[in-house]
C-alpha cells in the first residue's frame, strides 16, 4: 500500500507541474497591469521602472516563472497585494474555515444521501422511491442562495435558534462554532445529498438485480445482511469517485455560501481577491484547490483499492 | 397421496404468472413432478420453456411483486408455497441449495470465497466463525479444490470459471440440504470443464445421498445424469418419465422434434459429405431423413484463402509506466487453407485462439505476422482502401444475434447498409438485394421495415446472415454463429447454411466449440489448443480416428445423448484450461506435424 501511494504521488507531481504554469501565466495573460495598480496614482516612470526592477518583472518571462515556482516550493507564496501579509499566512487563516465547513457539508450529504439512496433502491417502484426522488429533484432544484436566505429569515429571523452569521474557531468555542456552521454546511450539502441519493439508488438498484445477490438469497440469508452486507460495498465503489469528484462542486458551493452566512473563509477569500486584482492570493487559491482536488481524487482511489479485492491484488 | 409422501419434492398444479404491463401472464402453466431421495430429475426444455421459472418458483426467489405462485410445493411434507417467508428463508440454502449458470457472477466479487461458504455455516448451523471455516476448508476439499486450506481467503476472481462453479458447489452442499436444485449448472463452462463438473455433481450426489433436480437444455446432458425427466415446452409440461423411456419411446411430438434436433457425436460415421438436420414435423413429431447435401469442393483450383504461418500476440502490461511484461500468444504459427465450397472447422476450448485467427484473417484484429491470401489479395500490406475492397470478400457472422444487430436500425436497413456504403448500386437496387436475401434467409421481404426486437433470436440470426452475403462474399467466418441458439434453432440455421453453400459456393470458416454440430457441417476440421492448431485434416479422419491426446480429450468429454450412458464417470482429471501467457522474450518451439492419412495432420509433441 505504501508504495502505491507513493507512486500515485510521483504522479500527481506532472499534473501539478501543469497546474502551475496554467497558474503563473493566468497572471501574465489577465489584463491589467499589477505595477500600475500597486503605484495607485503614482505614474512616475522612474518608481515603476524601480517597482519592477524590485519585482524581476524585466527578467525573461522563464526565469520570472522558475523564480515563483522555486518561492512556490519553498513556502513563498508571495505576498498580498492588498494586505501585504503572506498569501501563506492568509491562506493558513481562512483554510481551516472552509475545512470545517466542507466536512461538516460533506457529514450532512453523506447522512442523507446514502441512506435514502439505499432506502429508494430497496423499495424501487414504490411511493418510498417516488418521494425520495422527489426529495432529491427538490433538493437539485433549489439554488443555495436562495435556500441559505430562506433559512437564514426562519431558524434565525423567526425563531431565533441559530446565529444568521459570522465565524468561531471550533478550537475557540466548539458549541458556537458548531452552531454557526450548521446552517450553511446544510445549505452546501444539500445538493450534494441529491446528487448522491440518485447514484447510490442507481448503482445499489443494479447490484441488487445481479447474479451475486441471486446467490445470497437463496443461501438464506436476511435481507438486511442483503442490503447492508453483500449489496451496499459492491455500490459503494462508483459513489466514493463521484464523491471525490463532488469535491470540486463543494469548494465552488463554499463560495456562494460563506458569501450569505458571511464566513470569512476560503470561498470569501477568493471572491475578494478576484475583485481586488490581488494576484499572488488567486494564485495561491488555485494552487491549494488543485492540491486539494488531488489529495481528495488519492483518498478516492485508496478507497477504491482497499474496497475491491481485484484491484488491491494488484498492488 | 401416498407416494407423494415419500418423496423429498413434490410439485403439483404449479402455475406461475408474471404481472405484465398491468397483467397477470402465466410463464409456467400446471407443472407437477416429484423428486425421490437421492434421485436426479431433470427440466429439459429450451429457452422460455419456463424450466428457469420453475426451479425459481420452488426456492421463491421470484420478486414478490412482480409474480404469482399457485399450486402446492411440498418439500419432505412441509408446503413451501404457505410459510412465512422469513420460515423460508430457513428453507433455502439450508434444506434446498441452488447452484446457477453463471459462475463467474454468482460469487460476489468483494469477499473471500471462505467467507462465502461459511456464511451459509454460520447462518444455518449456528456455527462459530472458527467452526465455519474449518468446515469449508473440509467442503473446499470436497468439490476437489487444490490447496484447500490456502485458498480460503481467495477472492473469486482469482479461481477460473471451473473452480468457482466448484466454490458455488461446496456453498450449495455446506447445509448437507435434501434437495440441490442446479440451473445450467455447466451451460457457461467448457466442454473438459463440464465433464469435470458432472462428474462431481453425481459423485457428491453418492456421497450425499442427496436429490437433485437439474434444469438444463442440453439432451445430452440430461442423458449422462437424469434418473427421470421431464420435458417442458411454452410453459407446460408436455411428457415426463424415465429418461430412457423418453429417449427411446418419447410420446410427444416435442420430445420427438427436440431429440433429433440434438445433434449426436459420432451419428456422421458412414457418411461422406456435411448433412443437413433431420427436419421434424412438430405436429406429429415425424423426422425426414437427414439428407447429405452434395459436394462442393472442387480442391483442384486454387484455395480461395490460404493462411502461412499466421501469429497474433497481444502484449500484456503491467506496472506503473505499464511495462511489457509478457505477451498472450493468442495464435501462433497457424496455416491452413480453404477451398471455394468448403466448410473448415476450428474448434477449441476458451482462450484457443480460434476467435483471434478468424479476426486476423479480416484484419479486424492486426496479426503480428503471417501471411493471409484471400481471392488474390495479399491480405496483411493491404491499406485502408485496399482492406475495404477485401471485405467485400469475406464477411462475418457473430455469436450474439442480440447484440450485433443495431437495435435502432430497421432490418432493411441493416441488410442493405453494407451494399450502399460499398457503392454497389442505386437505393432501388439496394432494396431489391435486400428483398433477395430475406427471402434466400427464409424471411420475408415485407420484414424489412422492422427492428431487430421484433425478431427471435433465430430470426436475427437469420437477418445477420442476410447482412453477411449483400455483398456477395466468396468467404463467410462463423463465429460460434449457431452456439447461443436452442437446438432446434440450431438445427435450422445450420440447415439454411448448408442450402446457402449449396446455392452461392461459399467458403465457411466456421468457428465452434461444439463438437457434435462441427462433425455435422464440416468438410475439413481444425483443433486448435493454446493458440496453435494440434490437429487438422478431413472431418471423417479426424472424428474417427483422433490423434492428438488433447482432440481425444476433447471427444471424451462431449455429453452423449445417450441414457445407456448414465452412471459413466469419465474420469477426467481436475485439469485447468492452460493459458497461453508467456513471459517476455518466450520463444515458441518448432513444432514439427506427422501424416496419419491424406490430409490427416497430427502435431508431434
Amino acid at each position: 500500500m505504501p508504495v502505491y501511494i507513493g507512486k500515485r504521488l510521483l504522479v500527481a507531481i506532472p499534473t501539478l507541474l501543469i497546474i502551475s504554469i496554467f497558474v503563473f501565466s493566468l497572471q501574465k495573460l489577465l489584463p491589467g497591469d499589477p505595477i500600475l495598480a500597486m503605484a495607485g496614482e503614482e505614474r512616475d516612470p522612474a518608481t515603476l521602472e524601480f517597482l519592477r526592477q524590485k519585482y524581476h518583472l524585466n527578467d525573461p518571462i522563464v526565469t520570472q516563472y522558475f523564480s515563483w515556482l522555486g518561492g512556490i516550493l519553498t513556502g513563498d507564496f508571495g505576498i498580498s497585494l492588498r494586505t501585504n501579509q503572506p498569501v501563506l499566512e492568509l491562506i493558513g487563516q481562512k483554510l481551516p474555515v472552509t475545512i470545517q465547513l466542507a466536512v461538516m457539508a460533506m457529514f450532512f450529504a453523506i447522512v442523507i444521501g446514502i441512506p435514502i439512496g439505499i432506502l429508494a433502491a430497496v423499495k424501487k417502484n414504490t411511493w418510498i422511491d417516488y418521494l425520495a426522488n422527489i426529495v432529491a429533484l427538490t433538493g437539485l432544484s433549489i439554488p443555495n442562495f436562495w435556500l441559505g436566505i430562506m433559512l437564514i429569515l426562519l431558524v434565525s429571523v423567526q425563531l431565533g435558534w441559530l446565529p444568521a452569521s459570522g465565524y468561531e474557531s471550533i478550537f475557540v468555542d466548539p458549541v458556537r462554532s458548531l452552531q454557526t456552521m450548521v446552517m450553511p454546511a446544510f445549505v452546501l450539502g444539500n445538493a450534494l445529498a441529491a446528487t448522491l441519493m440518485r447514484h447510490t439508488r442507481s448503482a445499489m438498484v443494479g447490484v441488487m438485480s445481479s447474479d451475486y445477490i441471486r446467490t445470497a438469497r437463496a443461501k438464506g440469508l436476511s435481507p438486511r445482511q442483503i442490503v447492508l452486507s453483500h449489496s451496499f460495498r459492491n455500490a459503494l465503489l462508483p459513489v466514493v469517485t463521484l464523491l471525490a469528484l463532488l469535491f470540486g462542486e463543494l469548494l465552488a458551493g463554499a463560495v456562494l455560501t460563506e458569501q450569505i452566512f458571511t464566513i470569512p473563509g476560503f470561498g470569501k477569500m477568493t471572491v475578494d481577491a478576484v475583485f481586488n486584482r490581488d494576484y499572488a492570493v488567486v494564485q495561491g487559491i488555485v494552487l491549494c484547490t488543485a492540491v486539494g482536488f488531488i489529495l481528495m481524487n488519492l483518498l478516492a482511489d485508496i478507497a477504491y483499492v482497499l474496497l475491491n479485492p481485484r484491484l488491491r491484488a494488484t498492488l | 397421496m401416498t407416494m407423494a409422501q415419500n418423496q423429498i419434492l413434490s410439485v403439483r398444479n404449479l402455475t406461475t404468472s408474471f404481472l405484465v404491463d398491468g397483467e397477470w401472464k402465466s410463464v409456467v402453466r400446471n407443472v407437477s413432478f416429484d423428486v425421490g431421495p437421492g434421485e436426479t430429475v431433470a427440466i429439459v426444455g429450451e429457452s422460455g420453456s419456463g424450466k428457469s421459472v420453475t426451479s425459481l418458483s420452488v426456492m421463491r426467489l421470484l420478486a414478490p411483486d412482480f409474480s404469482r405462485i399457485e399450486g402446492s410445493v411440498m418439500l419432505a411434507g412441509r408446503d413451501l408455497l404457505s410459510i412465512s417467508e422469513k420460515e423460508m428463508r430457513g428453507v433455502r440454502g439450508n434444506d434446498v441449495s441452488m447452484i446457477f449458470q453463471e459462475p463467474m457472477t454468482s460469487l460476489n466479487p468483494i469477499f473471500t470465497i471462505g467467507r462465502q461458504i461459511s456464511e451459509v455455516l454460520t447462518r444455518h448451523k449456528g456455527m462459530s466463525n472458527r467452526q465455519a471455516r474449518a468446515e469449508t476448508v473440509k467442503l473446499l476439499e470436497k468439490v476437489r479444490i487444490p490447496n484447500a486450506t490456502a485458498r480460503f481467503d481467495d477472492y473469486p476472481h482469482q479461481f477460473s470459471g471451473g473452480m468457482r462453479q466448484r466454490v458455488m458447489i461446496a456453498m450449495a452442499l455446506a447445509s448437507k440440504p435434501k434437495l440441490l436444485i442446479a440451473d445450467e449448472p455447466t451451460t457457461a463452462l467448457d466442454v473438459t470443464i463440464q465433464g469435470q463438473i458432472l462428474d462431481l455433481i453425481k459423485v457428491l450426489q453418492e456421497e450425499e445421498g442427496m436429490s437433485v433436480l437439474f434444469i438444463t437444455h442440453d439432451m445430452g446432458v440430461v442423458a449422462e445424469i437424469a434418473d427421470r425427466t421431464i420435458v417442458m415446452y411454452r410453459g407446460e409440461q408436455v411428457e415426463s418419465g424415465p429418461t430412457e423411456e423418453i429417449f427411446h419411446r418419447g410420446k410427444h411430438p416435442y420430445t420427438r422434434a427436440l431429440l433429433s434436433a440434438v445433434p449426436k457425436l459420432g451419428s456422421m460415421q458412414d457418411r461422406h459429405w456435411p448433412t443437413r438436420f433431420p427436419v421434424v414435423d412438430i405436429t406429429n413429431g415425424e423426422a425426414a431423413e437427414p439428407v447429405e447435401v452434395a459436394n462442393t469442393v472442387d480442391t483442384r483450383k486454387t484455395p480461395v484463402l490460404s493462411v502461412k504461418n499466421l501469429v497474433t500476440r497481444f502484449g500484456v502490461h503491467s506496472g506503473l509506466l505499464a511495462r511489457k511484461t509478457g505477451a498472450v500468444h493468442a495464435v501462433e504459427n497457424v496455416s491452413f487453407e480453404l477451398f471455394q465450397g468448403e466448410t473448415l472447422s476450428l474448434v477449441g476450448e476458451s482462450g484457443c485462439g480460434k476467435s483471434t485467427t478468424g479476426r486476423s484473417i479480416m484484419r479486424l484484429i492486426e496479426p503480428t505476422s503471417g501471411e493471409v491470401a484471400l481471392d488474390g489479395y495479399d491480405v496483411l500490406r493491404l491499406d485502408q482502401f485496399g482492406l475495404r475492397n477485401m471485405r467485400k470478400t469475406i464477411q462475418m457472422i457473430f455469436q450474439d444475434p442480440f447484440s450485433s444487430l443495431n437495435p435502432r436500425m430497421t432490418v432493411g436497413a441493416a441488410v442493405s447498409e453494407p451494399f450502399i456504403k460499398h457503392r454497389l448500386g442505386t437505393a432501388k437496387q439496394a432494396r431489391e438485394k435486400t428483398a433477395d436475401l430475406l427471402r434466400k434467409v427464409g424471411l420475408s421481404p415485407d420484414m424489412a421495415g422492422r427492428y431487430p426486437h421484433e425478431f427471435s433470436g433465430g430470426q436475427r440470426q437469420r437477418i445477420a446472415i442476410a447482412r453477411a452475403l449483400s455483398l456477395d462474399p466468396k468467404v463467410i467466418v462463423a463465429d460460434e454463429s449457431v452456439s447461443a441458439l436452442d437446438v432446434s434453432i440450431k438445427a435450422q440455421v445450420c440447415n439454411l447454411l448448408l442450402d446457402l453453400q449449396q446455392s452461392l459456393n461459399l467458403a465457411f470458416l466456421f468457428i465452434s466449440h461444439d463438437m457434435a454440430v462441427v462433425e455435422r457441417v464440416s468438410h475439413r476440421v481444425a483443433v486448435m489448443y493454446l493458440g496453435e492448431i494440434v490437429e487438422i485434416g478431413p472431418r471423417a479422419a479426424v472424428f474417427d480416428n483422433p490423434q492428438h491426446p488433447y482432440t481425444k480429450k476433447l471427444m471424451a468429454a462431449v455429453p452423449v445423448p445417450d441414457p445407456a450412458r448414465r452412471g459413466i464417470r469419465r474420469g477426467i482429471s481436475n485439469d485447468e484450461l492452460k493459458s497461453p501467457v508467456r513471459p517476455l522474450g518466450y520463444q515458441p518451439p518448432q513444432r514439427q506435424y506427422r501424416e496419419v492419412s491424406a490430409g490427416h495432420l497430427v502435431q508431434v509433441e
